[in-house]
């Protein structure tokens, strides 16, 4: 059976449902944050594999790809440095813990 | 043919790596599993004929961003605590499975116009052309310079001692 658009479609949803239940059930907010970038990562082989199948000639897809990565490592330089932040002033970074504004 | 085994080892290793970034409880070892998934990408990149792609994909993730996550659990020694899950956890696993089911529906179902032309290689000055040639996405490419500038700045303000 050949690989073709389908097979790389559905690896994508795959791999985003798996960082969707990580994002969704962890607690220890590093590990969110590594579930985040494996849905980017999901995203981004989507786009790519439909730049490569349906314009393969345009490249647009990949274009968006890296714009992608850029956006995931401002976030993951300032995520971890509010999480760092955090870590400072209540020495935990369990998220069930930071409740400060929990009315 | 050698692609489609390609495909199907980098998405079994891919797949399971991922699986155990959620499952495992120790930290650290999360973020090795994290460094695996994040390689197999790059190499489902290769598959799909975007080499430039699967460069910047080691450059950025697996030199830069696990770099910073291995950081962030050596200065939070959360490693003896453990990966936790929540009380969301039976919410979050359904909520998982349906939206995959939906996806795979619409993903299946969906019929794609394929495109039989052979893709561009190397793709680098083609790429080179779209994001700084005429008409391409400049203005996008200087937005993306300041963002980073400004996310960086913010990091530096945010971890400095008082």
């Amino acid at each position: 059976m050949t690989v073709g658009l389908e097979h790389y479609l559905i690896l994508s949803a795959v791999l985003f449902s798996i960082g969707l239940y990580g994002a969704l059930a962890k607690r220890n907010a590093i590990v969110i944050m590594m579930c985040i970038e494996i849905m980017l990562n999901a995203v981004n082989i989507a786009m790519v594999a439909l730049s490569r199948y349906i314009t393969p000639a345009l490249l647009t897809g990949q274009v968006f790809a890296i714009f992608i990565m850029v956006a995931a490592a401002a976030e993951a330089a300032v995520g971890l440095a509010i999480i760092i932040s955090i870590y400072r002033n209540r020495e935990t970074i369990e998220t069930t813990d930071i409740d400060l504004m929990k009315g | 043919m050698g692609v489609d085994i390609a495909f199907w080892v980098l998405a079994v290793v891919g797949v399971a790596a991922a699986l155990t970034v959620v499952l495992l409880r120790n930290v650290f070892r999360t973020a090795l599993a994290l460094i695996l998934c994040l390689v197999t990408v790059a190499g489902i990149y290769i598959t799909l004929s975007a080499d430039f792609l699967a460069g910047v994909q080691i450059l950025v993730y697996v030199g830069g961003i696990s770099i910073l996550v291995i950081l962030a659990i050596m200065l939070t020694r959360e490693v003896q605590r453990g990966s936790l899950s929540n009380k969301f956890r039976i919410p979050a696993f359904l909520v998982a499975v349906i939206f995959l089911g939906v996806m795979i529906y619409t993903m299946v179902s969906n019929p794609w116009q394929i495109s039989a032309a052979p893709p561009l290689e190397p793709t680098t000055s083609a790429l080179a052309g779209m994001l700084l040639g005429e008409g391409g996405f400049i203005l996008a490419v200087e937005v993306a310079a300041a963002l980073l500038l400004a996310a960086i700045l913010g990091a530096i303000v945010l971890v400095r001692e008082k």
